[in-house]
């Protein structure tokens, strides 16, 4: 390991322009002439709209058009759509209802957008568009999923009865009713996997430009995948053409899933950018970004998990309906069905599993992927169910664990999905070694003498990642495939620049994709430079979620670095005047095999260029190759995390007081970077336990719709980590990387809510086990100590 | 339309403004001052902090008219920009204390503060408890935490302090 | 936010003639209350008054048994005034609760009173202290000033100059904070001087800051936790939202008072 390649905590080369406030975000650009849009939105969760009157508010100082959804329509523009067919048990595809950038006829949710202002300044277009009049005729809403398709419900699309867009199944339901009644023990539970509000730092944000001398359009968008934006907007919207249309996702302040999605702000910025004839930006205040930014998770399951006299699991058998809110989000099907029933296995050798998913429509904001996607919700189920298994079975849940893993690798699921390597007897081993977990009982002992009850609880979680085999997802119904591309660009001087699909937003890929490339080349990482987020610059890209840039991403710059090494071999070759096969490459250097002559990677990169000592009939000029790579599996990144609570019973507050993360992510480029990962997906997920509740009172407005009401996890809600990994390498891609992005947030919840049962003693709290819920659950109980 | 003077990151700045912009609005528009952010709309997340007359202040809750006659500093005039890092700057790098990078400027510059008030020995509980103004989604906070307690050693004897302190 | 007109007038009298020409004017002192709901759209005062300029408003001073604290003056200043440290160590400590530091560096005591913020936590300081509300007019006592959830006494065109406390023999405050805004979920405030004892409770009530009378009594015989416990209040009158139901915040007014009273009387509670 050099002390930039692969393996090294190297600094992050991209560091310099974010702390000294040079970095440039979406709102950070500006454009000649630019005009501000305001976005009039629907204050109700469902109303028809009877009537906009614009007229007076298009006489206001600095107006430059006030939009209706109405002439939105008119435009004949297209729909946004969901990208992923799923198909009901019936075979019939999933009712995907009309979603138009503007509503025009009638609002599905707070915050559905129904005209805009454009005006010189932001100031300027809101007073504006107090002057629009909007005429509503509220209707009844619908907010909680477990009523949405019940008789009755009001119906929000007509082209989905009873508010439903599918009933979906996985799995042997004959089998798994059988293991269930032939069990020895089963655990069931109830719960409700709460829905979140994803809140990047940075709020979503559009510039759109029109060039009516050339006739195209360019896009700043802060998102997670320029291309796919680009394709939507393009071929289903039809705003421009494709070639017509530059996307350009400058530096993006986090996403964690809410800026892959093609929204309706960028589509309208482009359609107004064109209508005025000036550049228009838009930037999300943050009570905006609550009421539009596609939320998270949002499920109400029961499950069943069956053991045997032995404690061995038998089967599983799970009942989930998922919320989509009032329209499905860009990837939004495939979150509770292929990215949730199929790692419903977890850790675990289950003969028979079978899960039923009902996702409907609500009058909410659409529920789409946030950090784990599925994930973090199947491992909810399975840990929670496993932990509750064991105490019911008074067994220890490390080893009830212990005694079900998954040993041999491969291994086939009952849920499609196939283990390719693992060893979760090691992450279990390092993770209780670590924290000390025989020292547990003496530490509850001392809590106690503080009138404090503490709790310990596990996860041993695992996550489908790199994203995806194309021609598996081809199957199961999505539109796109999920290779990802690159292309390595030699100059004549050495120096590389790296052209890849992936988008960064806090990962890092300026560095981990340097150190990759300077690593192969023997280049010092300044040499190398990463281009990312233009559709201009860069070919065609699937984008960055689903922890896929490691193990897809830089596979395809491995194959590109593979087809520049073939060619520089060739050119050295010429160079040396030796036999090609003669050639090999190491550390920087050209040699011939067995003699001293040789050349640096400059001077082949050179030669290249000059082109006189080789025939160019044979060898074209140059040193640039391009790549797709598609993968032949999902990778599996698996580990154990381990979460510690005290609770304070007097007040029901919880305190995370340690927390042991040991994971396999395969291969590590930057262990500095991976750890980050984990940090921050544990924070989200801790979030999600303690803290952060999305709530919607029963008219659909969002009542926790600002900081002063939705508690984001502080820094002092939160205790250092201790963060370890082990390694099985990835046996379906180059490098052996899984990806480290989402674990945190997967295996975090389910730890944390582990660790408060096993402290309160019942199973009975949902999530986020705030303190009022937490002394609630202790109030009911009569469990409440006697005030000291 | 009023007038305001001020100084900000050394150089004195005077600029016709519509009484409700903001400090932070001062700073992005009309100085293209992009470094301060603006993440929430509520006062609470911290992204917007700049010092003003060397205190951590939130741009985006003061009125660029009620600084009439004050010292600014923003992340860009931290450090000279042909010059070193602040040691501030250095330990986030050196920590990976961020991601993404958008809380970064207001967390380096409450971080600065916090170093000015409560000295170069900073242990995580206070560090901790003194960043209940700055949210980050993406660090889960471990490495600035870890940054800020290396900073501020690191500002001990270096004479890098908040220049609009001095 | 809407517009307004800006006046930095110097003098209080000034900003007394500008209030008063001007019946929707508001005056703006730290901001940090005003501003955040003037830039969502929830107020809209056609004129501002700042009172940054007008002379006299801040500083912190004792004079024999009581502390003054001048309007202007801000939460980080109290916290860290050696005069109010001494005098008033739990009104010092109060002040560095308040919010995040940014927010101390600009929020001040004449508008955090002038508010009234049904969570705040200096209503519950001057309330527990059994403080008095200087004004330009006149002067109010605590127990008459705070009149329910953002309302106070004040008439209009009517500035706060100082708040008065007395200074007490014990004091403490114990806050429970909301998550999210980290205002107080429920703020308790305990004083013994001579034999009145103050309970003043924050956060809890849906109209406002209130005492305990009942506390205060059971306080009386003897000034220690032991004499609250199992203790509560009532639920009715109590907030009920999405941070807490009346119920709990009823519990916590008496599990606060009783670690406030332990704190006062330098004991740990639980
Ligand atoms: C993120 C954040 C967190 C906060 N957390 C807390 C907390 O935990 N606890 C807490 O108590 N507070 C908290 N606050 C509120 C903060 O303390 C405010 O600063 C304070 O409530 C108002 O003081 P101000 O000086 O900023 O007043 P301003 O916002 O300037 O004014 C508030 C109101 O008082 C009026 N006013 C101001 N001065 C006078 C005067 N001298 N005479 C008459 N009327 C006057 C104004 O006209 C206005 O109506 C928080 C604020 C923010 C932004
Ligand atoms: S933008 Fe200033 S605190 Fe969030
Ligand atoms: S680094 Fe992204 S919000 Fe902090």
């Amino acid at each position: 390991m050099s002390v930039t390649g692969i393996g090294a905590a190297v600094r992050r080369k991209e560091d310099r322009r974010f702390i000294t406030g040079t970095g440039h975000y979406t709102d950070d650009i500006n454009r000649p002439g630019q005009a501000s849009i305001y976005f009039i939105r629907s204050p109700h969760a469902h109303a028809k709209i009877k009537k906009i009157d614009t007229h007076e508010a298009a006489r206001m100082p600095g107006v430059a058009g006030v939009f209706t959804g109405e002439q939105f329509a008119q435009d004949k523009l297209g729909n946004l759509i969901c990208g992923w067919t799923v198909l009901s048990k019936d075979g019939s595809p999933m009712k995907m209802a009309p979603h138009a950038a503007l509503a025009a006829g009638k609002a599905n949710h707070v915050g559905d957008a129904v005209a805009v202002v454009i005006a010189d300044t932001l100031a300027q277009a809101k007073d504006a568009a107090e002057k629009v009049v909007v005429d509503y005729e509220p209707l009844p809403a619908v907010v909680d999923p477990a009523k949405a398709a019940a008789k009755g419900a009001p119906l929000i699309h007509e082209s989905a009865p009873n508010n439903t867009i599918y009933n979906w199944h996985l799995g042997d339901a004959d089998a798994t009713n059988a293991a269930l009644k032939n069990a020895k023990h089963v655990t069931t539970l109830e719960f409700i996997n709460n829905r979140l509000v994803p809140n990047a730092m940075e709020p979503r944000a559009a510039l759109a430009e029109y060039d009516a001398a050339s006739g195209s359009l360019t896009l700043w968008n802060a998102t997670q995948n320029p291309h796919v934006a680009r394709l939507v907007i393009a071929a289903f919207v039809g705003m421009a053409p494709e070639n017509k249309l530059r996307v350009i996702a400058p530096d993006v302040g986090g996403g964690f899933g809410s800026k892959i999605f093609i929204y309706p702000e960028e589509v309208v910025c482009l359609w107004a950018a064109r209508k005025v004839g000036r550049p228009v930006k838009w930037t999300a205040e943050r009570s905006e970004s609550f009421i539009t930014d596609a939320h998270g998770r949002d499920h109400v399951t029961k499950a069943q998990m069956a053991f045997d006299g032995e404690g061995k699991i038998t089967g599983l058998k799970v009942h989930t309906t998922a919320n989509l809110g009032a329209y499905m989000s860009t990837f939004s099907s495939a979150v509770p069905t292929f990215l949730y029933a199929t790692l419903l296995s977890g850790q675990y050798e289950i003969p028979h599993i079978y899960c039923e998913v009902d996702a409907v429509y609500t009058n909410t904001v659409p529920v789409d992927a946030y950090r784990g996607a599925g994930r973090p919700e199947a491992t909810f189920v399975v840990e929670r169910l496993v932990e509750a298994g064991a105490r019911e079975l008074g067994v220890d849940p490390a080893v009830l664990r212990q005694k079900n893993f998954v040993k041999k690798f491969p291994y086939q699921t009952s849920v499609a999905s196939l283990y390719d390597a693992g060893d979760y007897h090691a992450s279990l081993a390092k993770a209780l070694e670590i924290h000390d977990y025989k020292g547990f009982a003496k530490r509850k002992r001392e809590s106690e003498r503080n009138g404090k009850l503490r709790g310990i609880g596990f996860a041993t979680y695992i996550e489908a990642c790199g994203v995806a085999p194309s021609a598996l997802v081809g199957q199961l119904g999505a539109g796109v495939g999920l290779w990802e591309s690159a292309e390595v660009r030699v100059n004549p001087t050495g120096s590389v620049e790296v052209l890849t699909g992936c988008h960064q937003h806090g990962q890092g890929h300026e560095t981990t994709f340097a150190q990759l490339v300077a690593d192969r080349l023997g280049l010092s990482i300044d040499q190398v430079n990463v281009l990312h987020g233009d559709t201009d610059t860069v070919q065609f890209g699937m984008g960055t979620y689903g922890s896929r840039s490691g193990a897809v991403g830089m596979s395809a710059i491995v194959k590109a670095l593979d087809k520049v090494e073939a060619k520089a071999k060739k050119i050295a070759a010429h160079l040396l005047e030796a036999a090609e096969g003669d050639i090999v490459f190491k550390d920087g250097k050209f040699t011939v095999a067995g003699t001293d002559k040789s050349a640096a990677w400059g001077e082949v990169a050179l030669g290249a260029y000059v082109a006189h000592k080789f025939p160019t009939s044979e060898i074209e000029p140059g040193l640039k190759e391009g790549a797709f790579y598609d993968p032949t599996n999902f990778t599996f990144p698996a580990g154990c995390h381990i979460c510690e609570v005290e609770i304070d019973p007097e007040t029901g507050e919880a305190t995370v007081v340690s927390w042991t993360a040991v994971d396999d992510f395969g291969t590590v480029i930057n262990p500095m970077i991976v750890e980050g990962q984990v940090h921050g997906g544990v924070a989200q997920g801790v979030g999600q336990a303690l803290l952060e509740h999305t709530v919607y009172d029963d008219k659909g407005q969002l009542v926790s719709g600002s900081y002063m009401d939705y508690a984001m996890p502080r820094a002092d809600n939160l205790p250092s980590f201790h963060v370890d990994t082990t390694v099985t390498k990835c046996p379906s891609n180059p490098l052996g990387i899984k990806g480290c992005g989402e674990a945190g947030a997967i295996a975090a919840p389910a730890a944390v809510m582990n660790a408060i049962t096993n402290a309160l003693g019942t199973e009975l709290i949902d999530m986020p086990a705030t303190a009022p819920a937490i002394w609630a659950v202790l109030h009911k109980a009569n469990k409440m100590p006697r005030a000291a | 339309m009023a007038a305001v003077s001020l100084t900000v990151n050394g150089k004195p700045v005077t600029a016709d403004v519509d009484p409700r912009t903001l400090l932070v609005q001062l700073l992005r528009e009309h100085l293209r001052l992009t470094g301060t952010h603006v993440g929430c709309d509520t006062s609470q997340c911290g992204a917007c902090v700049v010092h003003v007359n060397g205190k951590a202040t939130k741009s985006c809750t003061v009125l660029a008219l009620q600084l009439e006659g004050a010292n600014v500093l923003t992340i860009e005039g931290l450090a000279a920009a042909d010059g070193p890092l602040h040691p501030m700057q250095e330990a986030f790098r050196e920590n990976h204390g961020l991601q993404c990078g958008y809380c970064t400027p207001g967390m380096i510059m409450t971080a600065v503060d916090i170093v000015r008030r409560k000295g170069n020995d900073l242990d995580d509980h206070t560090i901790r408890e003194e960043l209940e103004g700055n949210i980050c989604r993406c660090t889960g906070y471990h490495n600035i935490v870890k940054a800020i307690a290396a900073g501020a050693r690191a500002m001990r004897g270096s004479g890098a302090t908040s220049r609009a302190a001095e | 936010m809407y517009a307004f007109t800006f006046h930095r007038p110097q003098t209080l009298r000034q900003a007394a003639s500008l209030l008063a020409k001007n019946e929707e004017a508001k005056l703006l002192a730290g901001g940090h209350s005003l501003l955040p709901t003037m830039k969502l759209r929830l107020a809209g005062p056609p004129q501002l008054i700042d009172l940054s300029l007008v002379e006299g408003l801040a500083g912190i001073e004792q004079s024999g048994r009581s502390l003054t604290i001048g309007a202007m003056t801000r939460h980080n200043d109290v916290n860290t005034s050696p005069v109010a440290q001494q005098a008033i160590p739990a009104l010092a400590k109060v002040a560095g609760m308040i919010g995040d530091p940014a927010v101390r560096h600009m929020g001040t005591i004449g508008g955090s009173i002038a508010n009234n913020d049904p969570n705040a936590d200096y209503p519950a300081v001057c309330l527990g202290l059994g403080a008095t509300i200087i004004t330009n007019k006149r002067r109010i006592k605590a127990d008459d000033f705070f009149t329910g959830m953002f309302s106070t006494a004040l008439e209009p065109a009517e500035i706060i100059t100082k708040v008065s406390f007395p200074i007490p023999k014990k004091a403490a405050y114990q806050k429970f904070r909301n998550q999210a805004s980290r205002f107080a979920l429920v703020g308790v405030f305990v004083s013994k001087r001579g034999s009145e004892i103050r309970v003043a409770v924050t956060g809890a009530g849906s109209n406002g800051v209130f005492r305990v009378t009942s506390f205060e009594e059971a306080l009386k015989k003897r000034f220690s936790p032991k004499s609250l416990e199992g203790m509560s209040i009532p639920a009715d009158g109590m907030n009920s939202d999405i941070h807490g139901s009346a119920e709990y915040r009823a519990h916590l007014v008496g599990v606060l008072a009783r670690r406030a009273v332990a704190e006062a009387i330098g004991k740990s509670a639980a």
